[in-house]
């Protein structure tokens, strides 16, 4: 793509990393990720905020990447399910999908895990229902909408015993 | 050879490729990076039908990096022949040809592409693309053109048409003490797979292309392109390694797919174009349908006669065509049948396969009726599926491979919990909830399909299976590793599956249900050869202790082959391959269906759906607290990844009975709810608790490995189960599917 002359700056940490960009007002974050980053991780599922497949982690919340032009966000830290491995390790979240077979065309599972992240952190859902009614912005067409749940209470059990150990 | 123990085959077993698709590695059709990338953009008609007769492009290609806009008026070479467009699975008919001419047979049908070095800027010069019309009168109203149908002149290859009438169904009818006549719909769906259709095309020179797509089947799209575009077959490589869905949607190609060729050869460069999500609601769908469905029984419930008749939507340009009424005539015993299936022309693109294409919408109407009969014979809903129980084919006369339906219904029915089910309906409430209990039985073919593959043994043990088959999330790079693992005692990391690539043994497209057992035996057969090639070279080597054996008193595991009766006979691959001076052993396994098997049997995988619903009367919402789906599937080679096929199913049946449908303004021939916000599917707060039961089923004949095959059979019967659960709660019987809260609240 060639440079515009409506370019503007903006820097970003996007997985522990410093990104100083130049890049037209009017793309997307998700936008910004796969096509230009390479980061090919968040989804586009339907580009209207409708699917939750582009979800990442922008200062820690969870939010639809193909709502947000990436210029409006300058200076925010931003995870995608690219960054949520440490040192190899994968995050308790991911580990429990593969283990509770929660996907199957893989395709809506890094919004579903950045969304569950995301979740977590907000320590708004205590129980299967509360999983359920929060996570109902990423849809899963193959149906694996039971197995996801397992994952997330998997984890939320894990966190809760280590916080539990903690005090 | 005698089967040594199975290791893998039939344990829960995590998917191979769980890593990649977690931490975002695996790679779908528009990720691929490419060398000065062009970006595509593709302008829908704004009419359903018509000519156009004015296009101003000018305005798009002022836009700053517009490459080309590509119309009917300067469309790139291709195909003139009719037949040189049609792909494996195309219905009669004449295929769709994207920007052939003027003519404009469907809303949003592609009038433009334009091509931009940038995502951004072709998307704002397509909104620029502005067209005249001479807009002729439409039809998308399946009901205005009922009267209309026909049966189709010339059949759809691998759709069995309604067999002839058998018996007297109409005087069966009329003589029976207990009938009922209903008329259902199931309004169109369109699948809607999370992966918007995206094709890269990587223009390598001379036109050679590697071209990475979002299909079903990477050899039919291959073939599609080199047919369409007169390409050798050696300068296509088509690439899938990873399918966001599909659900039928991508059996055939789609628009996306001959424009970034078409483009990419024309401007010689790499082309991407997606489409997007709403332009997905122009591609093929599950077709609209009306249904009739006239049923008698003696007064113990016994059928005395079935007659079912659909009449269903297709483009004007193909005849689509399914079974829908067909299963009428071999779930039950009846000696009185008659069943029909026409079709009615529309100004819509033509419909597509869509997750068990035809039972999905003709079981939930026969299901649905033998639901009412029961009510009419006084006779628990299930005990007049038990009663009814067909042992063989009465369509074709044959029998059954096998159908171990009824221990589905004893399954089923003791972990639902069935026998504390109160009969009468409106009968079971908690608090301010109606609770109702439905059933219904389920059915779709299992199909062996002619399919090749190769096993690749090397000298330090590893081994590496390939054909050309697609995973689109149903299993298939697992279940393939699983059964190269087993054939050489080996453990899963030490097995490659190679899929989703044009350049492999020959495949099917992935569709009916039929990968796991035609992809899955070709590997085994692969791997059995490969073996028996082993077995040869070590019964040569100087002083083998295998002279004396024969192929199937030996096994191998561990990387040795040995005499399974004296394991301490044997030998290392490595040493073998060495002695033999090889680096590997490479053979290749054959699969296709047994013709003369198939003069007696035929074979079919069955189901018992109970669904448990909780309704709020005054609100009209139902929620689908329970369903328990019990199946019989021949062989289960993965536990896990079964189970997620029947989750899925079972889901997608759960929108259909709730939520989904295309809502059309048929003033206009317009979907208007073509967004996943509108077209509502399943979420998260829908889904509460499903039960998956597999029971015992052995069957030799259906497959080389006793599979049957898992794709389809959740989502048959769900839908039907569901409404009967809703009509036991209620006393209403909503028979036009989705059961929406206004369709409740009036009933």
């Amino acid at each position: 793509m060639a440079p515009s002359s409506a370019d503007i700056p903006a820097s970003f940490v996007i997985n522990g990393s410093r990104h100083a960009l130049t890049i037209p007002p009017w793309m997307t974050l998700l936008d910004l990720l796969r096509e230009h980053l390479h980061l090919t991780g968040s989804k586009k599922g339907c580009d209207h905020g409708q699917c939750g497949a582009c979800t990442v982690l922008v200062d820690g919340i969870r939010l639809n990447s193909c709502l947000i032009l990436a210029v409006s966000r300058d200076g925010a830290d931003i995870t995608t399910i690219e960054g949520l491995e440490r040192d190899g390790d994968l995050h308790p979240l991911q580990t429990a999908f593969v283990e509770h077979d929660a996907f199957q065309c893989g395709y809506c599972t890094p919004g579903q895990i950045c969304s569950a992240a995301g979740l977590l952190s907000e320590r708004h859902a205590h129980n299967r229902a509360e999983i359920r009614e929060n996570m109902s912005g990423n849809l899963c067409r193959c149906g694996a909408y039971t197995n996801i749940a397992d994952a997330i209470e998997d984890v939320m059990a894990q966190d809760a015993a280590a916080r539990e150990a903690a005090e | 050879m005698s089967l040594t123990e199975n290791i893998h085959i039939g344990r829960p077993t995590n998917r191979v490729d769980g890593r990649l698709k977690v931490t975002g590695q695996a790679k779908y059709a528009a990720e691929y990076p490419a060398a000065d990338l062009l970006h595509g953009a593709i302008v829908g008609s704004t009419i359903a039908a018509g000519r156009i007769t004015a296009l101003n492009v000018e305005p798009a290609r002022q836009v700053p990096g517009v490459v080309e806009v590509f119309t009917h008026e300067n469309r790139g070479k291709a195909a003139w022949l009719d037949r040189s467009w049609r792909d494996e699975v195309a219905p009669p008919g004449h295929p769709f040809r994207p920007l052939h001419s003027d003519r404009i047979l469907f809303d949003g049908q592609p009038i433009a592409l334009v091509v931009a070095d940038s995502y951004e800027a072709a998307r704002d010069a397509a909104s620029l693309v502005s067209a005249e019309y001479e807009v002729r009168e439409h039809c998308t109203e399946l009901e205005r053109k009922r009267s209309e149908a026909y049966v189709p002149p010339e059949k759809r290859s691998g759709i069995p048409p309604p067999p002839d009438p058998r018996g007297d169904p109409e005087k069966a009818f009329e003589d029976a003490p207990i009938k009922i006549s209903r008329d259902y719909r199931v309004n169109a769906e369109h699948h809607n797979p999370m992966e918007m259709f995206g094709t890269t095309c990587v223009y390598e020179g001379n036109d050679k292309l590697t071209i990475y797509d979002k299909t079903q089947g990477s050899q039919n799209a291959q073939g599609y392109v080199t047919s369409v575009f007169g390409l050798k077959s050696k300068n296509v490589r088509l690439i899938n390694h990873y399918v966001g869905g599909a659900f039928g949607s991508a059996l055939r190609p789609q628009h996306q797919l001959f424009f970034a060729v078409m483009a990419s050869l024309e401007l010689k460069r790499s082309v991407r174009v997606s489409l997007t999500r709403s332009q997905m609601f122009h591609i093929g769908y599950r077709p609209d349908n009306y249904q009739t469905v006239s049923l008698a029984a003696d007064r113990e419930g016994r059928l005395r006669s079935i007659m079912h008749d659909a009449v269903a939507s297709t483009s004007h340009y193909e005849d689509y065509q399914e079974a829908v009424v067909n299963w009428s005539g071999m779930m039950y015993h009846c000696d009185n049948v008659k069943l029909s299936y026409r079709l009615a022309k529309l100004h819509t693109p033509t419909p597509c396969d869509m997750r068990a294409p035809g039972a999905a919408i003709g079981v939930t109407a026969l299901e649905c009726a033998l639901d009412e009969l029961s009510y009419e014979v006084g006779i628990d809903p299930l005990e007049i599926r038990r009663l009814n129980f067909a042992s063989k084919d009465e369509n074709t006369d044959k029998q059954f491979t096998s159908k171990a339906l009824h221990a589905c219904y004893r399954e089923g029915a003791a972990a639902f919990g069935w026998d504390k089910r109160k009969s009468v309906p409106r009968s079971m409430q908690d608090g301010h909830d109606l609770i109702g209990w439905g059933v219904s039985t389920g059915m779709w073919d299992a199909f062996l399909q002619k399919a090749e593959a190769t096993a690749k043994l090397s000298a330090d043990g590893k081994l590496e299976v390939s054909t050309a088959a697609s995973d689109i999330g149903t299993g298939t790079w697992t279940i393939l590793t699983q059964i190269g693992a087993d054939a050489f005692g080996l453990p899963l990391e030490d097995v490659t599956a190679r899929i989703g690539d044009s350049t492999l043994p020959t495949s099917p497209v992935e569709g009916g249900s039929w990968t796991a057992a035609s992809n899955g035996s070709a590997v085994q057969a692969a791997c059995e050869a490969a073996k028996e090639t082993l077995f040869k070279h070590a019964k040569k080597m100087a002083n083998s202790p295998l002279a004396d054996s024969e192929f199937e008193d030996v096994a191998v595991s561990g990387g040795c082959i040995f005499r399974i009766d004296d394991p301490g006979k044997r030998l290392a691959i490595s040493e073998i391959m060495h002695a033999a001076d090889l680096e590997e052993i490479e053979e290749e396994g054959k699969v296709g269906p047994d013709l003369l098997q198939m003069m007696k049997y035929i074979s079919y995988t069955h189901s018992a759906v109970f669904a448990e619903v909780r309704v709020d009367e005054e609100l009209g919402i139902v929620r689908v607290t329970r369903i328990v789906c019990a199946a019989a599937a021949g062989r289960i080679l993965n536990p896990k990844t079964a189970r997620s096929q029947i989750l899925g199913g079972v889901v997608m049946g759960i929108g259909m009975a709730l939520h989904e449908e295309a809502m059309t303004d048929h003033r206009l021939g317009k979907i208007m709810n073509h967004n996943l916000a509108e077209y509502h599917i399943p979420a998260h707060a829908d889904i509460e608790n499903i039960e998956v039961i597999f029971v015992d089923e052995h069957d030799e004949k259906v497959s080389p490995l006793g599979v049957k095959g898992l794709g389809e059979i959740g989502i048959v019967g769900t839908a039907s189960a569901v409404a009967n659960a809703i009509f036991h709660a209620t006393g209403k019987r909503v028979r036009d599917f989705p059961i929406t809260i206004d369709k409740l609240l009036a009933a």
